[in-house]
């Protein structure tokens, strides 16, 4: 069997309009291994959302994949480049919310208002098997204990709106963990929800994740979150993968100036009095993409005649790094 | 419009403060299905709540949602009428204060000028039809504060000093990203030097590489135009950063109040101790076991005593009966817990 669920390759989607092609994801290359969390990080706009739609083919018009592979290796050791699949091709419809099921931001999308919280689950059971309706119900109600519904029996009859957004996100996740895919996407899926919460939902998906030994990628603004819950990190940036590595490696001893920075401006670390570093500038707009590295105009370590000149590759580094910097060898030293 | 001495109030004339709270009250009615729509209860969004700002000071008011932390600082600002409680403000900083609470529409007009907000969302609070410029004049015309030259002027100087070229002044906010939008609405909340300003989650929508720079902004303004700010806001670690003091609200009460150093070291009350140790640590080395945080309260359907106690894991029956006051543990450190002891 491969050890990764997941393999992307050289991935570019791009959304088209009058003003232009907006390349939303340029060459990306990640692989998240069997078991493993991967943290795509990044902030608005930086494409993370659109690579994760990417993978179960939900990139709409004007967006279109227009190159590079998206690898799924079953668990049965077939492997499916999605990105070459037809749209209506039968096995999308096999792998999605089946093998790759998706957990997204705003609970309350997710769930049908009309339907109740059992009817909903139970629906995933009778789409990917034929339990009795008995079977099916004690199955819901065991799920839903296990993600820390208080009086599971209870909630089974109730609508999503007579619950908290904390307790509908729960009701998300084992929606999820009930069809027992092999790589679960979540978008975002502690965003919504206040800290106590939040904290409760990351060690459930970690704690499930462990237990049925299923891969994550956890699409995140936020680095903390990586830090506690990822084995794994992209970091992303105008579309690009700028650095990725182990997740301790990345956030301890970061080799991008941008990883670099988007660390050090996280307030809170710092004492009282300190200024707080910041990135200056903002991210440019898909249609006014800079010159050379695409990071240029807002880097303190930014050569002109280097930097600012043709795009850098992604080098690859010990064990199993990757930075996309022209200056990437003297990094280590110049951000110490 | 009555006037208030600090005697009347009956605060030390040591330390006067800016503004001070007394027993706000904010409550919106649940009605009955049907044609009467009798009244059947209420939802204390705000209840009971008491603290100071001082000069120069930035108060951080944090909670998770609905724990009536935009509704405290809405009613302040008279958003929202009191249903009852007091909130004197010293306009001018000569020790005349004026009750926000019992102030007519009218009397109300003038102290906008002195006391203002900034909004969560840099995209739903500027008016899309309106240039960068007539939105941040718009205050001072409506005041009638400054015209022609002097307005304009005045309109270049604020954009500058948020970091905005004064150029950009004919363009739309659709022209500008997020970051450059919050600028917009920092720099129309401060065009009329006010002394108290509310940042009600000012930095919430913003990337964290912008957020910096907006905390940064907002912190040398504080120093440069002598401000002093009510800072609402969920992400802990911009309020460590930013803030002076911290008051943490839970189910429409104030739980602690604090110095923010001694706050986030030495929490008093267990509420703030579960929102410390729920918040993530960017550090892979320090993963952290969430405790079990429980159901959040629910402000229509109060329990008996303590909102807390549900959650809490030290509740006693006394804590199930009564609703534990404020009181002081430290000098300047204050909790509503029995068990909070001095650290």
């Amino acid at each position: 069997m491969n050890p990764n669920v997941l393999e992307i390759e050289d991935l570019r989607v791009s959304f088209f309009s009058d003003e232009g092609e907006a390349r939303a994801v340029n060459r990306v290359r990640f692989a998240v291994p069997r078991g493993k969390v991967l943290a795509l990080v990044g902030e608005s706009g930086c494409g993370k959302s659109v690579t994760s739609y990417s993978v179960l083919r939900l990139i709409r018009k004007p967006g279109r994949i227009v190159g590079g592979r998206i690898l799924f290796h079953g668990a049965d050791g077939v492997s499916t480049d999605l990105a070459a699949l037809s749209e209506n091709d039968p096995r999308l419809f096999d792998i999605r919310g089946n093998r790759i099921s998706m957990i997204f931001q705003e609970p309350m999308t997710a769930l049908s208002p009309v339907h109740t919280i059992g009817n909903q689950l139970e629906e995933v059971l009778f789409t990917h098997g034929k339990p009795s309706k008995a079977e099916a119900r004690a199955r819901v109600i065991e799920m839903l204990g296990r993600v820390g519904i208080p009086a599971p029996e209870r909630r089974y009859a109730q609508y999503p709106f007579e619950l908290s957004g904390g307790m509908r996100q729960r009701i998300v996740i084992a929606m999820a963990m009930l069809s027992r895919s092999e790589l679960l996407i979540a978008d975002e899926p502690t965003t919504a929800l206040d800290v106590t919460i939040q904290a409760q939902v990351l060690a459930l998906m970690q704690s499930l994740q462990r237990e049925t030994g299923s891969s994550v990628l956890l699409i995140t603004h936020d680095l903390a979150v990586v830090a506690q819950v990822a084995d794994l990190v992209a970091v992303m940036y105008l579309g690009r993968i700028v650095e990725r590595g182990g997740v301790r490696e990345v956030i301890k001893s970061p080799l991008h100036p941008y990883t670099h920075g988007l660390l050090a401006s996280l307030p809170g670390l710092h004492g009282r009095s300190e200024r707080l570093p910041s990135i200056p500038g903002t991210v440019p707009g898909l249609f006014d993409l800079p010159e050379g590295c695409p990071f240029h105009p807002r880097c303190k370590f930014a050569k002109p005649g280097l930097c600012d000149t043709g795009e850098p590759p992604p080098e690859t580094t010990q064990n199993g790094r990757s930075v996309c910097c022209f200056r990437a060898a003297e990094m280590a030293e110049l951000l110490k | 419009m009555n006037y208030y001495s600090i005697d009347q109030i009956g605060i030390p004339e040591t330390k006067p403060p800016l503004l001070a709270v007394r027993g706000l009250c904010k409550y919106f009615p649940i009605r009955s299905n049907g044609l009467i729509r009798r009244k059947i209860g209420d939802v204390r969004a705000v209840d009971r709540v008491s603290f100071d700002l001082y000069r120069h000071e930035t108060l951080g008011l944090v909670g998770e949602s609905g724990c009536g932390k935009s509704t405290t600082v809405r009613t302040i600002l008279r958003a929202l009428d009191f249903t009852s409680g007091r909130a004197y403000f010293d306009p001018e900083g000569d020790g005349r204060y004026v009750d926000f609470g019992e102030l007519s529409a009218r009397e109300l007009v003038p102290l906008r000028r002195s006391a203002q907000m900034i909004f969560q969302d840099p995209f739903s609070s500027l008016n899309p039809r309106m240039t960068v410029g007539s939105i941040v004049a718009e205050p001072l015309v409506i005041h009638g504060l400054a015209r022609g030259r002097a307005l304009e002027e005045r309109v270049d100087e604020i954009l500058i000093k948020v970091g905005l070229k004064p150029e950009y002044k004919n363009r739309y906010p659709h022209a500008f990203s997020g970051g450059q939008r919050q600028r917009i609405g920092i720099a129309r909340a401060l065009v009329m030097n006010p002394r108290f300003v509310v940042a009600d989650e000012a930095v919430s929508a913003l990337d964290v590489s912008v957020q910096a720079q907006v905390i940064n902004l907002l912190d040398d303004l504080k120093h440069d135009l002598g401000l002093s700010y009510i800072f609402v806001a969920h992400d802990l670690g911009v309020v460590r950063h930013i803030c002076d003091r911290v008051a943490v609200m839970y189910a429409g009460r104030i739980v602690e109040i604090g110095p923010v150093e001694t706050l986030f070291e030495h929490p008093a009350h267990p509420y703030t101790r579960l929102l410390l140790a729920s918040a993530p640590i960017p550090d892979p080395d320090r993963r952290m076991t969430p405790p079990d945080p429980g159901e959040v309260a629910d402000a229509g359907n109060l329990p008996a005593g303590c909102a807390f106690a549900p959650r809490c894991p030290f509740a006693s029956a006394a804590c199930r009966s009564e609703i534990p006051e404020l009181r002081e543990i430290a000098p300047g450190h204050t909790a509503a817990c029995p068990l909070a002891e001095e650290a």
